[in-house]
């Protein structure tokens, strides 16, 4: 009984022992937030991953891929069973997709991938990643009349960061249209006048835009028809010639189509393509869904050629995974297959780089994977889960998860030095009442025990006080932040870098029970050595010291 | 007291040395030693002569080379050190020159505390009234009653001395063990709580060891024993009770 009271007695006249509970206080706290904000960046990040990556992911190692992926799908299923909910079948190919932004073009490195839009979405959370409430439910390559959002869907605030977006559709494709039509005119106009009084002046008058159209369709092997701009739209559709036998393959061969009305087939690039992020949080476009794009790719046979084509944006996608979002672009397979040629002419079956397997929920895909592998030969098809994809990734975040862990774990290490510190400080200057109570028949056991309660006690209500500070901290992170912000001026998380409009934040009650358990046991192993040291003094020593 | 009460406490060729590196230093060289019960017994000697060493012993603070003692009847020495604590809790009550009492403690928690020790938390919870009442009255008598919740830096050096007692009898001790208990205090203090002490042996038969080095305090008790060189003087206790007078 005396230990309690002892305890509780030295702990309220030893205030310097508070000093070792703001550090356990403090180490805890750290520990919490930290881990609740990688815990956080973490689940997003394999949110996203695994949202754009389906659980298996079939592939060929060619990019010409392989034949026949019905009979393909048919054996997977076979050869994994009920596990399969879900399958579909991909073409990807690196690509450059071509802009024009103010007449200047831009060039970037993408990976084209072709998908089939009705069975897509099911194996992954590719549709959520749309920025058209209609193409979330089912992704249509058409383009839309409109009502793409102006909020972000995936972020829970309300506020409009994509202005931009609101006339994106046929109304911005008709209004760009005109414009160029009446740019055209007016240009056209300009030059037969100066060509009347100095010819060899057209240099300034004329658009880089139309100097470009006229070298590509100098260059091109494209017939000008399908170029983005024809010169006027009343000319365009021309009478079809019924009896032509290319008819039926290139249906669009020979006619001119009506950009205000026609579009192109659609194309769904990663938002970072066509975005970026200003200041304000403010999304800024280079390209809105109703423009044209162009994107050359390798055709399927050996050597490689590169082709071209127009396509017409329809929506943007965005995982959130900047990796993936200024990397990826959609189109529809079955126009991809075509252009690369790669469906063979003889007999109709088309061919496919890989085929994107869901689970059903709970499956182990390992273990899936590796019944594939045993079917599959792996010098023909590589059958990989999403993780392994991703593995090197996650395996760094999960390192630097636990160095960060190790490293935090250590300022707790350094209060339990303090905490040792104290504790022989107030073994010597207690040493009297130790031998006091000594002699009063309590025994080393008993003496030990005050020093290690009192070592539990401090533990406990600093690691309690890091409990209550570290998840108030880590479930306002993002008012704290504003708060923050607001104080400095200064942008504490920049969303234009991380995609994320707050910060992640998840409290895993496992982690925390660990962190906890961690810091008192750091406290009570520190209050080992002092209470070994007051339990073995002797007691007639201990009464004459002064 | 008469010489034919059972001796409650018996000390056979008790040897203590201490040793320091090379030199050992024979503190207590073959002590004899009885307390009858109820007997009132001063231990005198030069500071040295081994009489603190021979308290402590007895009182089973440390351990004794070789040599017995009994108490009751019962060896005493060479105990397991949990046997040990629980005599000391038990059957010894200890009173000290600097009183040491704790001084994060009131006076009544002072008195409680060896009582604290022996009992757990919830034995505690059930014996705590009656504890209470009993150091209080303890105290009471000591005419501390206003005093209960005075801290030790709040009393006086007789009232400290006082507390020191209630706590050692609040065992219900088989003896009483004195170190120099009047030695921080002045002499109408000091004479207070001989006065107390004399008082416990006569009214409730209290067997007191009391050691000091003043022979007017040692004159008090019933016997003197003189402690010279780490053995009893040979002279016989008449003689010491001459000397002493």
């Amino acid at each position: 009984m005396y230990k309690l009271l002892l305890c509780w007695r030295y702990l309220r006249t030893r205030w310097i022992a508070l000093a070792s509970i703001v550090s356990v206080t403090l180490g805890v706290a750290t520990m919490i937030v930290v881990n609740a904000v990688m815990a956080g960046f973490s689940y997003e990040m394999q949110t996203r991953i695994h949202g754009i990556l389906s659980d298996l992911v079939f592939e060929s190692h060619s990019l010409s891929g392989f034949q026949d992926p019905a009979w393909h799908m048919a054996e997977i299923k076979r050869a994994a069973g009920d596990d399969i909910v879900g399958m579909t079948p991909t073409v990807a190919v690196p690509a450059m997709l071509n802009f024009q932004v103010r007449g200047q073009w831009i060039t970037r490195q993408i990976m084209l991938i072709g998908i089939d839009e009705a069975t897509h979405a099911q194996v992954s959370d590719f549709g959520r990643y749309l920025q058209h409430p209609a193409n979330r439910g089912q992704l249509s390559f058409g383009l839309r009349d409109g009502g793409y959002d102006t909020v972000d869907s995936q972020s829970d605030t309300k506020a409009v960061t994509r202005p931009a977006l609101e006339g994106a559709g046929w109304p911005h494709r008709r209004m760009r249209v005109a414009r160029e039509r009446v740019w055209r005119e007016k240009l056209e106009a300009d030059r037969r006048a100066g060509a009347a009084s100095e010819p060899a002046e057209a240099g300034p008058a004329r658009s880089v835009d139309q100097q470009v159209d006229a070298v590509l369709a100098a260059t091109s092997a494209e017939p000008p028809a399908v170029g983005a701009e024809p010169p006027a739209a009343d000319t365009a559709a021309g009478p079809a010639k019924p009896a032509d036998p290319f008819r039926q393959a290139r249906p669009e061969e020979g006619t001119r189509m009506d950009p205000a009305n026609e579009q192109f087939t659609g194309i769904v690039p990663g938002i970072g393509l066509a975005s970026f992020r200003d200041n304000a949080g403010t999304d800024r476009f280079l390209v809105l869904p109703g423009d044209d794009v162009k994107v050359t790719f390798p055709t399927a046979g050996t050597p490689p050629k590169a082709v071209s084509d127009t396509f017409t944006v329809v929506d943007f996608y965005e995982s959130k995974m900047s990796e993936y979002d200024s990397n990826f672009v959609f189109v529809p397979i079955a126009s991809l297959q075509r252009m690369r040629g790669m469906i063979d002419p003889q007999s109709g079956l088309a061919s496919v780089n890989s085929i994107q397997i869901k689970l059903r929920d709970g499956a182990d895909l390992d273990s899936v994977r590796d019944r594939l592998r045993k079917v599959f030969p792996a010098d023909l098809y590589a059958v990989s889960t999403w993780r392994d994809k991703q593995g090197p990734l996650l395996a760094a975040v999960d390192m630097e998860m636990s160095v960060l862990n190790i490293l935090l774990f250590l300022i707790i290490a350094v209060a339990g030095f303090g905490i040792l510190a104290i504790f022989f400080m107030i073994v010597v200057e207690k040493t009297r009442d130790i031998g006091i109570l000594k002699s009063l028949g309590a025994g080393a056991g008993g003496i030990g025990g005050i020093f290690l309660g009192y070592g539990l006690f401090l533990g406990i209500v600093g690691a309690g006080a890091g409990l209550a500070l570290g998840l108030s901290i880590a479930w306002n992170i993002n008012s704290i932040r504003a708060g923050v912000e607001w104080c400095t001026g200064e942008r504490v998380f920049d969303p234009s870098i991380y995609y994320f409009y707050r910060i992640p934040s998840i409290v895993h009650p496992f982690t925390v029970c660990w962190i906890i358990v961690g810091a008192v046991g750091i406290a009570v192993a520190s209050s080992v050595l002092p209470a070994l040291r007051a339990a073995r003094l002797h007691p007639v020593e201990a009464l004459r010291h002064d | 007291m008469t010489e034919t009460s059972p001796a409650i406490l018996c000390v056979r060729d008790l040897r203590k040395n201490y040793r320091s590196g090379e030199t050992t230093l024979e503190v207590l060289r073959g002590v004899d030693f009885d307390l009858a019960a109820g007997e009132f017994v001063s231990i005198v000697g030069q500071s040295g002569s081994g009489k603190s060493t021979l308290l402590h012993l007895m009182g089973l603070l440390d351990a004794a080379d070789s040599g017995s003692i009994e108490l009751d009847g019962t060896r005493i020495d060479g105990l397991s050190s949990a046997r040990r604590d629980r005599l000391r809790n038990t059957a010894v009550g200890m009173v000290f020159q600097s009183y040491h009492l704790l001084p994060e403690l009131d006076a009544l928690e002072n008195v409680l505390a060896p009582l604290m020790v022996r009992h757990g938390v919830l034995e505690w919870l059930r014996v705590r009234r009656e504890a209470r009442e009993a150091a209080r009255a303890l105290l009471d008598r000591f005419g501390l009653g206003g005093r209960l919740r005075h801290k030790p830096r709040q009393l006086s050096g007789g009232e400290m001395q006082r507390v020191a007692i209630a706590r050692a009898l609040v065992t219900r001790p088989r003896v009483l063990l004195a170190d120099e208990p009047t030695g921080n205090l002045d002499e109408a203090t000091g004479g207070g709580i001989l006065e107390t002490l004399c008082e416990l042996n006569r009214a409730d038969g209290l067997s007191i060891v009391l050691v000091t080095h003043d022979a007017a305090v040692a004159r008090r008790a019933d016997r003197i024993v003189r402690l010279a060189a780490g053995r009893v003087d040979d002279a016989a206790d008449p003689a010491a009770r001459r000397l002493a007078g």
